[in-house]
Protein backbone atom coordinates (compact mmCIF):
# COMPACT_ATOMS: atom_id res chain seq x y z
CA UNK A 1 0.00 0.00 0.00
CA UNK A 2 1.09 3.49 -0.79
CA UNK A 3 1.48 4.73 2.75
CA UNK A 4 3.28 1.59 3.87
CA UNK A 5 6.25 2.38 1.70
CA UNK A 6 6.46 6.11 2.33
CA UNK A 7 7.93 5.90 5.79
CA UNK A 8 11.45 5.33 4.49
CA UNK A 9 11.82 8.55 2.52
CA UNK A 10 15.37 9.20 1.44
CA UNK A 11 16.36 5.57 1.09
CA UNK A 12 13.96 4.70 -1.76
CA UNK A 13 15.81 6.51 -4.53
CA UNK A 14 19.16 5.36 -3.19
CA UNK A 15 17.91 1.78 -3.34
CA UNK A 16 16.67 2.32 -6.90
CA UNK A 17 20.05 3.51 -8.12
CA UNK A 18 21.84 0.69 -6.32
CA UNK A 19 19.60 -1.84 -8.04
CA UNK A 20 20.15 -0.11 -11.37
CA UNK A 21 23.89 -0.43 -10.78
CA UNK A 22 23.59 -4.14 -10.00
CA UNK A 23 21.43 -4.81 -13.06
CA UNK A 24 23.82 -2.90 -15.33
CA UNK A 25 26.90 -4.66 -14.03
CA UNK A 26 25.27 -8.08 -14.38
CA UNK A 27 24.18 -7.29 -17.94
CA UNK A 28 27.68 -6.11 -18.85
CA UNK A 29 29.19 -9.28 -17.37
CA UNK A 30 26.72 -11.38 -19.38
CA UNK A 31 27.54 -9.61 -22.61
CA UNK A 32 31.30 -9.85 -22.04
CA UNK A 33 31.03 -13.56 -21.25
CA UNK A 34 28.81 -14.02 -24.31
CA UNK A 35 31.34 -12.36 -26.58
CA UNK A 36 34.60 -13.90 -25.35
CA UNK A 37 33.06 -17.27 -24.40
CA UNK A 38 35.89 -18.53 -22.15
CA UNK A 39 36.92 -22.03 -23.24
CA UNK A 40 36.98 -23.52 -19.74
CA UNK A 41 33.36 -22.40 -19.26
CA UNK A 42 32.10 -23.72 -22.58
CA UNK A 43 33.93 -27.05 -22.27
CA UNK A 44 32.90 -27.81 -18.72
CA UNK A 45 29.58 -29.55 -18.43
CA UNK A 46 27.41 -29.59 -15.32
CA UNK A 47 24.27 -31.73 -15.32
CA UNK A 48 24.31 -31.94 -19.11
CA UNK A 49 24.62 -28.21 -19.70
CA UNK A 50 27.63 -26.02 -20.38
CA UNK A 51 28.85 -24.12 -17.32
CA UNK A 52 28.55 -20.87 -19.28
CA UNK A 53 24.84 -21.45 -19.83
CA UNK A 54 24.38 -22.16 -16.13
CA UNK A 55 26.05 -18.86 -15.37
CA UNK A 56 23.78 -17.03 -17.81
CA UNK A 57 20.65 -18.58 -16.33
CA UNK A 58 21.68 -17.94 -12.73
CA UNK A 59 22.58 -14.33 -13.52
CA UNK A 60 19.20 -13.92 -15.23
CA UNK A 61 17.35 -15.19 -12.19
CA UNK A 62 19.51 -12.89 -10.06
CA UNK A 63 18.41 -9.95 -12.22
CA UNK A 64 14.78 -11.09 -12.13
CA UNK A 65 14.97 -11.19 -8.33
CA UNK A 66 16.10 -7.56 -8.16
CA UNK A 67 13.50 -6.38 -10.67
CA UNK A 68 10.70 -8.16 -8.82
CA UNK A 69 11.85 -7.27 -5.32
CA UNK A 70 13.01 -3.68 -5.73
CA UNK A 71 11.19 -2.36 -8.80
CA UNK A 72 7.94 -4.25 -8.39
CA UNK A 73 7.99 -3.63 -4.63
CA UNK A 74 7.64 -7.27 -3.68
CA UNK A 75 10.00 -6.68 -0.77
CA UNK A 76 7.40 -4.37 0.78
CA UNK A 77 4.40 -6.62 0.18
CA UNK A 78 3.14 -9.09 2.74
CA UNK A 79 4.66 -12.52 2.90
CA UNK A 80 1.41 -14.11 1.74
CA UNK A 81 1.17 -12.08 -1.45
CA UNK A 82 4.86 -12.54 -2.19
CA UNK A 83 4.71 -16.30 -1.77
CA UNK A 84 1.50 -16.61 -3.75
CA UNK A 85 3.18 -14.88 -6.69
CA UNK A 86 6.67 -16.34 -6.51
CA UNK A 87 5.99 -19.97 -5.65
CA UNK A 88 3.05 -20.33 -8.03
CA UNK A 89 5.12 -19.16 -10.96
CA UNK A 90 8.27 -21.03 -9.95
CA UNK A 91 6.41 -24.31 -9.54
CA UNK A 92 4.37 -24.10 -12.76
CA UNK A 93 7.21 -22.79 -14.90
CA UNK A 94 9.75 -25.34 -13.67
CA UNK A 95 7.28 -28.13 -14.39
CA UNK A 96 6.56 -26.81 -17.87
CA UNK A 97 10.25 -26.44 -18.67
CA UNK A 98 11.09 -29.88 -17.31
CA UNK A 99 8.41 -31.65 -19.29
CA UNK A 100 9.00 -29.83 -22.58
CA UNK A 101 12.78 -30.09 -22.51
CA UNK A 102 12.60 -33.79 -21.68
CA UNK A 103 10.24 -34.32 -24.59
CA UNK A 104 12.44 -32.26 -26.91
CA UNK A 105 15.48 -34.34 -25.96
CA UNK A 106 13.53 -37.53 -26.59
CA UNK A 107 12.47 -36.41 -30.08
CA UNK A 108 16.09 -35.52 -30.82
CA UNK A 109 17.08 -39.08 -29.95
CA UNK A 110 14.34 -40.51 -32.16
CA UNK A 111 15.50 -38.38 -35.10
CA UNK A 112 19.12 -39.30 -34.50
CA UNK A 113 18.99 -43.01 -33.78
CA UNK A 114 15.45 -44.12 -34.49
CA UNK A 115 13.89 -45.19 -37.74
CA UNK A 116 12.65 -41.78 -38.77
CA UNK A 117 14.38 -40.25 -41.77
CA UNK A 118 13.86 -36.52 -41.86
CA UNK A 119 16.78 -35.24 -43.91
CA UNK A 120 16.76 -36.88 -47.33
CA UNK B 1 -25.35 7.24 -2.21
CA UNK B 2 -25.88 6.45 1.46
CA UNK B 3 -29.33 5.09 0.69
CA UNK B 4 -28.07 2.43 -1.68
CA UNK B 5 -25.58 0.93 0.74
CA UNK B 6 -26.87 -2.29 2.19
CA UNK B 7 -25.80 -2.78 5.76
CA UNK B 8 -25.17 -6.39 6.63
CA UNK B 9 -24.15 -5.93 10.20
CA UNK B 10 -20.88 -7.70 9.51
CA UNK B 11 -18.69 -4.64 9.01
CA UNK B 12 -15.30 -5.07 10.53
CA UNK B 13 -15.72 -8.82 10.78
CA UNK B 14 -13.41 -11.18 8.89
CA UNK B 15 -15.90 -12.08 6.17
CA UNK B 16 -17.68 -8.74 6.21
CA UNK B 17 -15.97 -7.49 3.09
CA UNK B 18 -13.46 -4.73 2.62
CA UNK B 19 -10.77 -6.79 4.29
CA UNK B 20 -7.27 -6.58 2.89
CA UNK B 21 -5.42 -9.53 4.38
CA UNK B 22 -2.59 -9.09 1.87
CA UNK B 23 -2.49 -5.32 2.48
CA UNK B 24 -2.71 -4.63 -1.24
CA UNK B 25 -5.53 -2.74 -2.91
CA UNK B 26 -7.92 -4.47 -5.27
CA UNK B 27 -6.35 -2.85 -8.34
CA UNK B 28 -2.87 -3.92 -7.42
CA UNK B 29 -3.98 -7.46 -6.68
CA UNK B 30 -5.65 -7.69 -10.06
CA UNK B 31 -2.53 -6.36 -11.74
CA UNK B 32 -0.57 -9.13 -10.03
CA UNK B 33 -3.10 -11.70 -11.17
CA UNK B 34 -2.67 -10.48 -14.72
CA UNK B 35 1.11 -10.40 -14.47
CA UNK B 36 1.26 -13.93 -13.13
CA UNK B 37 -0.94 -15.29 -15.92
CA UNK B 38 1.01 -13.33 -18.50
CA UNK B 39 4.24 -14.70 -17.05
CA UNK B 40 2.88 -18.19 -17.65
CA UNK B 41 2.05 -17.28 -21.26
CA UNK B 42 5.57 -16.07 -21.85
CA UNK B 43 7.11 -19.07 -20.15
CA UNK B 44 4.93 -21.23 -22.41
CA UNK B 45 6.50 -19.52 -25.42
CA UNK B 46 10.03 -19.75 -24.07
CA UNK B 47 9.61 -23.38 -23.01
CA UNK B 48 8.27 -24.19 -26.48
CA UNK B 49 11.35 -22.50 -27.89
CA UNK B 50 13.47 -24.70 -25.61
CA UNK B 51 11.54 -27.75 -26.80
CA UNK B 52 12.26 -27.01 -30.47
CA UNK B 53 15.83 -26.19 -29.72
CA UNK B 54 16.37 -29.45 -27.85
CA UNK B 55 14.75 -31.23 -30.77
CA UNK B 56 17.39 -29.78 -33.11
CA UNK B 57 20.10 -29.34 -30.49
CA UNK B 58 22.96 -30.15 -32.88
CA UNK B 59 21.82 -27.93 -35.75
CA UNK B 60 20.30 -24.82 -34.14
CA UNK B 61 21.40 -21.42 -35.53
CA UNK B 62 24.06 -19.55 -33.55
CA UNK B 63 22.51 -16.30 -32.31
CA UNK B 64 25.84 -14.43 -32.40
CA UNK B 65 25.98 -14.93 -36.15
CA UNK B 66 22.38 -13.91 -36.70
CA UNK B 67 22.15 -10.74 -34.62
CA UNK B 68 25.44 -9.03 -35.28
CA UNK B 69 24.40 -5.65 -36.62
CA UNK B 70 24.91 -2.26 -35.04
CA UNK B 71 23.58 1.02 -36.43
CA UNK B 72 26.09 2.91 -38.62
CA UNK B 73 28.60 0.05 -38.43
CA UNK B 74 28.01 -1.67 -41.73
CA UNK B 75 29.82 -4.91 -42.29
CA UNK B 76 31.26 -4.88 -38.79
CA UNK B 77 30.67 -8.06 -36.85
CA UNK B 78 29.11 -6.77 -33.62
CA UNK B 79 27.44 -9.73 -31.93
CA UNK B 80 24.98 -8.78 -29.18
CA UNK B 81 26.14 -5.19 -28.73
CA UNK B 82 22.89 -3.81 -30.03
CA UNK B 83 20.66 -6.12 -28.05
CA UNK B 84 22.69 -5.31 -24.94
CA UNK B 85 22.05 -1.64 -25.62
CA UNK B 86 18.33 -2.37 -26.00
CA UNK B 87 18.41 -4.18 -22.65
CA UNK B 88 20.00 -1.13 -21.07
CA UNK B 89 17.39 1.18 -22.54
CA UNK B 90 14.60 -0.99 -21.14
CA UNK B 91 16.22 -1.36 -17.72
CA UNK B 92 16.75 2.38 -17.61
CA UNK B 93 13.14 3.07 -18.51
CA UNK B 94 12.25 0.74 -15.65
CA UNK B 95 14.38 2.89 -13.37
CA UNK B 96 12.64 6.10 -14.45
CA UNK B 97 9.30 4.34 -13.95
CA UNK B 98 10.14 3.33 -10.40
CA UNK B 99 11.39 6.88 -9.75
CA UNK B 100 8.01 8.15 -10.98
CA UNK B 101 6.26 5.76 -8.57
CA UNK B 102 8.51 6.97 -5.77
CA UNK B 103 7.79 10.62 -6.60
CA UNK B 104 4.10 9.73 -6.59
CA UNK B 105 4.41 8.47 -3.03
CA UNK B 106 5.65 11.91 -2.07
CA UNK B 107 2.89 13.59 -4.14
CA UNK B 108 5.39 15.45 -6.33
CA UNK B 109 3.43 16.01 -9.52
CA UNK B 110 6.26 17.67 -11.45
CA UNK B 111 8.69 14.85 -10.82
CA UNK B 112 6.13 12.18 -11.70
CA UNK B 113 5.49 13.98 -15.00
CA UNK B 114 9.18 14.14 -15.90
CA UNK B 115 9.90 10.53 -15.03
CA UNK B 116 6.80 9.25 -16.81
CA UNK B 117 7.86 11.17 -19.90
CA UNK B 118 11.34 9.62 -19.81
CA UNK B 119 9.80 6.17 -19.40
CA UNK B 120 7.64 6.69 -22.48
CA UNK B 121 10.66 7.82 -24.50
CA UNK B 122 12.63 4.77 -23.37
CA UNK B 123 9.78 2.49 -24.37
CA UNK B 124 9.51 4.07 -27.81
CA UNK B 125 13.26 3.79 -28.40
CA UNK B 126 13.09 0.12 -27.44
CA UNK B 127 10.20 -0.66 -29.79
CA UNK B 128 12.01 1.18 -32.57
CA UNK B 129 15.17 -0.83 -31.93
CA UNK B 130 13.21 -4.03 -32.08
CA UNK B 131 11.74 -2.99 -35.42
CA UNK B 132 15.28 -2.46 -36.67
CA UNK B 133 16.32 -5.91 -35.47
CA UNK B 134 13.38 -7.41 -37.28
CA UNK B 135 14.28 -5.54 -40.46
CA UNK B 136 17.84 -6.94 -40.39
CA UNK B 137 16.61 -10.42 -39.67
CA UNK B 138 13.95 -10.36 -42.40
CA UNK B 139 16.24 -9.00 -45.10
CA UNK B 140 19.10 -11.31 -44.15
CA UNK B 141 22.74 -10.88 -44.94
CA UNK B 142 24.44 -13.58 -47.00
CA UNK B 143 21.68 -15.78 -48.32
CA UNK B 144 21.79 -19.57 -48.50
CA UNK B 145 20.76 -22.57 -50.57
CA UNK B 146 17.84 -24.70 -49.40
CA UNK B 147 17.90 -28.49 -49.59
CA UNK B 148 15.35 -31.24 -50.18
CA UNK B 149 15.34 -32.07 -46.48
CA UNK B 150 14.38 -28.51 -45.57
CA UNK B 151 17.83 -27.49 -44.39
CA UNK B 152 20.05 -24.68 -45.60
CA UNK B 153 23.59 -24.72 -46.95
CA UNK B 154 25.70 -21.63 -46.43
CA UNK B 155 28.91 -20.66 -48.22
CA UNK B 156 32.33 -19.88 -46.82
CA UNK B 157 35.70 -19.16 -48.38
CA UNK B 158 38.95 -20.99 -47.60
CA UNK B 159 39.47 -19.04 -44.35
CA UNK B 160 35.99 -19.84 -43.10
CA UNK B 161 34.56 -16.36 -43.72
CA UNK B 162 30.97 -16.25 -44.91
CA UNK B 163 30.35 -15.51 -48.58
CA UNK B 164 27.06 -14.13 -49.79
CA UNK B 165 25.05 -15.37 -52.76
CA UNK B 166 25.65 -12.01 -54.44
CA UNK B 167 29.39 -12.72 -54.59
CA UNK B 168 28.98 -16.27 -55.87
CA UNK B 169 26.23 -16.18 -58.47
CA UNK B 170 27.19 -15.66 -62.11
CA UNK B 171 24.34 -14.27 -64.21
CA UNK B 172 22.86 -16.75 -66.68
CA UNK B 173 20.93 -15.31 -69.60
CA UNK B 174 17.59 -16.75 -70.67
CA UNK B 175 16.36 -17.63 -67.24
CA UNK B 176 12.70 -17.54 -66.42
CA UNK B 177 11.22 -14.06 -66.29
CA UNK B 178 8.77 -13.08 -63.62
CA UNK B 179 5.24 -13.82 -64.74
CA UNK B 180 2.87 -11.01 -63.94
CA UNK B 181 -0.83 -10.36 -64.22
CA UNK B 182 -0.44 -7.82 -67.02
CA UNK B 183 1.04 -10.32 -69.49
CA UNK B 184 -1.15 -13.36 -69.01
CA UNK B 185 -4.86 -13.81 -69.55
CA UNK B 186 -5.22 -16.77 -67.22
CA UNK B 187 -2.79 -15.39 -64.67
CA UNK B 188 -3.71 -16.40 -61.17
CA UNK B 189 -0.52 -16.11 -59.22
CA UNK B 190 3.16 -16.64 -59.91
CA UNK B 191 6.05 -17.57 -57.70
CA UNK B 192 8.38 -14.67 -57.00
CA UNK B 193 11.71 -15.05 -58.71
CA UNK B 194 14.65 -15.22 -56.33
CA UNK B 195 17.38 -12.62 -56.76
CA UNK B 196 19.77 -15.40 -57.68
CA UNK B 197 18.59 -18.69 -59.11
CA UNK B 198 20.02 -21.99 -57.98
CA UNK B 199 21.66 -22.52 -61.38
CA UNK B 200 23.49 -19.20 -61.13
CA UNK B 201 24.75 -20.05 -57.66
CA UNK B 202 25.80 -23.55 -58.75
CA UNK B 203 27.68 -22.20 -61.77
CA UNK B 204 29.46 -19.66 -59.62
CA UNK B 205 30.33 -22.26 -57.01
CA UNK B 206 31.91 -24.57 -59.59
CA UNK B 207 33.96 -21.69 -61.05
CA UNK B 208 35.40 -20.55 -57.74
CA UNK B 209 37.62 -23.36 -56.40
CA UNK B 210 38.03 -21.58 -53.07
CA UNK B 211 34.41 -21.88 -51.95
CA UNK B 212 33.16 -24.44 -49.46
CA UNK B 213 29.78 -25.32 -48.01
CA UNK B 214 28.84 -24.90 -44.38
CA UNK B 215 26.00 -27.08 -43.11
CA UNK B 216 23.65 -26.51 -40.19
CA UNK B 217 25.27 -29.32 -38.24
CA UNK B 218 27.18 -28.16 -35.15
CA UNK B 219 30.58 -29.61 -34.32
CA UNK B 220 31.55 -30.57 -30.78
CA UNK B 221 33.01 -27.12 -30.24
CA UNK B 222 29.68 -25.55 -31.13
CA UNK B 223 30.74 -24.29 -34.56
CA UNK B 224 29.04 -25.08 -37.85
CA UNK B 225 30.48 -27.96 -39.89
CA UNK B 226 32.44 -26.97 -43.00
CA UNK B 227 32.58 -29.60 -45.73
CA UNK B 228 35.55 -30.35 -47.96
CA UNK B 229 35.46 -29.19 -51.59
CA UNK B 230 34.41 -32.62 -52.92
CA UNK B 231 31.70 -33.08 -50.28
CA UNK B 232 30.51 -29.55 -50.96
CA UNK B 233 30.11 -30.16 -54.69
CA UNK B 234 28.36 -33.46 -54.04
CA UNK B 235 25.97 -31.93 -51.55
CA UNK B 236 25.17 -28.94 -53.76
CA UNK B 237 24.49 -31.13 -56.80
CA UNK B 238 22.44 -33.75 -54.99
CA UNK B 239 20.43 -31.87 -52.42
CA UNK B 240 20.03 -28.22 -53.36
CA UNK B 241 16.57 -27.18 -54.49
CA UNK B 242 16.49 -23.40 -54.26
CA UNK B 243 17.90 -20.24 -52.76
CA UNK B 244 16.75 -18.24 -49.78
CA UNK B 245 17.55 -14.71 -48.65
CA UNK B 246 16.57 -13.49 -45.22
CA UNK B 247 14.02 -15.04 -42.93
CA UNK B 248 10.27 -15.33 -42.73
CA UNK B 249 7.81 -17.77 -41.20
CA UNK B 250 8.51 -20.39 -43.89
CA UNK B 251 12.17 -20.03 -44.76
CA UNK B 252 15.23 -18.93 -42.86
CA UNK B 253 18.65 -18.41 -44.36
CA UNK B 254 20.24 -18.80 -40.92
CA UNK B 255 19.04 -22.36 -40.36
CA UNK B 256 15.92 -23.95 -38.92
CA UNK B 257 12.74 -22.03 -39.86
CA UNK B 258 11.55 -22.73 -36.30
CA UNK B 259 14.21 -20.33 -35.07
CA UNK B 260 12.66 -17.56 -37.17
CA UNK B 261 9.13 -18.51 -36.11
CA UNK B 262 9.96 -18.32 -32.45
CA UNK B 263 11.95 -15.15 -32.92
CA UNK B 264 9.00 -13.45 -34.56
CA UNK B 265 6.49 -14.81 -32.05
CA UNK B 266 8.37 -14.20 -28.83
CA UNK B 267 9.99 -10.85 -29.60
CA UNK B 268 6.80 -9.83 -31.39
CA UNK B 269 4.63 -10.71 -28.41
CA UNK B 270 7.05 -8.93 -26.13
CA UNK B 271 7.21 -5.92 -28.47
CA UNK B 272 3.42 -5.81 -28.44
CA UNK B 273 3.55 -5.68 -24.64
CA UNK B 274 6.04 -2.82 -24.77
CA UNK B 275 3.85 -1.04 -27.29
CA UNK B 276 0.70 -1.39 -25.18
CA UNK B 277 2.76 -0.41 -22.12
CA UNK B 278 3.75 2.80 -23.90
CA UNK B 279 0.11 3.52 -24.77
CA UNK B 280 -1.00 2.93 -21.17
CA UNK B 281 1.90 5.06 -19.91
CA UNK B 282 0.85 7.88 -22.23
CA UNK B 283 -2.70 7.76 -20.88
CA UNK B 284 -1.46 7.85 -17.29
CA UNK B 285 1.03 10.58 -18.23
CA UNK B 286 -1.78 12.85 -19.39
CA UNK B 287 -3.83 11.98 -16.33
CA UNK B 288 -0.89 13.08 -14.21
CA UNK B 289 -0.61 16.34 -16.15
CA UNK B 290 -4.28 17.25 -15.80
CA UNK B 291 -4.01 16.50 -12.10
CA UNK B 292 -6.37 13.53 -11.82
CA UNK B 293 -4.25 11.79 -9.21
CA UNK B 294 -3.47 15.01 -7.39
CA UNK B 295 -7.22 15.41 -6.82
CA UNK B 296 -7.62 11.75 -5.98
CA UNK B 297 -4.95 12.16 -3.35
CA UNK B 298 -3.01 9.10 -4.43
CA UNK B 299 -0.73 8.15 -7.30
CA UNK B 300 -1.51 4.46 -7.00
CA UNK B 301 -2.47 4.30 -10.68
CA UNK B 302 1.13 5.14 -11.57
CA UNK B 303 2.19 2.28 -9.32
CA UNK B 304 -0.10 -0.15 -11.14
CA UNK B 305 1.11 0.71 -14.63
CA UNK B 306 4.59 0.67 -13.12
CA UNK B 307 4.07 -2.96 -12.16
CA UNK B 308 3.13 -3.77 -15.75
CA UNK B 309 6.10 -1.86 -17.12
CA UNK B 310 8.55 -3.67 -14.83
CA UNK B 311 7.02 -6.94 -15.84
CA UNK B 312 7.76 -6.15 -19.50
CA UNK B 313 11.35 -5.49 -18.47
CA UNK B 314 11.43 -8.73 -16.48
CA UNK B 315 10.27 -10.71 -19.51
CA UNK B 316 12.91 -9.07 -21.68
CA UNK B 317 15.63 -10.16 -19.27
CA UNK B 318 14.59 -13.76 -19.92
CA UNK B 319 14.12 -13.33 -23.66
CA UNK B 320 17.59 -11.78 -23.82
CA UNK B 321 19.13 -14.75 -22.05
CA UNK B 322 17.36 -17.53 -23.89
CA UNK B 323 17.40 -16.01 -27.36
CA UNK B 324 20.73 -14.26 -27.48
CA UNK B 325 23.02 -15.66 -24.79
CA UNK B 326 22.40 -19.32 -24.12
Amino acid sequence: MAHDTTHQHGSASKRIWTVFGILSVVTIVEVILGIIKPVFLTDTFLLGMRLLNWIFIILTIYKAYYIAWAFMHLEHETKGLRRAIVWTSIFLISYLIFILLTEGGYIYDVYKSGYVAWDF
Amino acid sequence: MEATVVRTGTEGKTWGGGNEPLKASYGKMMMWFFILSDALTFSGFLAAYGFSRFKFIDSWPIADEVFNHFPFLHGVDAPMYYVALMTFILIFSSVTMVLAVDAGHHMKKGKVTTYMFLTIIGGLVFVGSQAWEWKNFISGEYGAVTTKGGNVLQFVDGEGHRVGLADIAVPIAGDRVEHEANNGIWFDEGKDLPTYSLEEVKAGFIQNEDLLIRTQQLTEDGDKTILSREESLLKLNNEAVGTVEGANLVQNEYGSPLFADFFFFITGFHGFHVFSGVIINIIIFFNVIIGTYERRGSYEMVEKVGLYWHFVDLVWVFVFTFFYLV
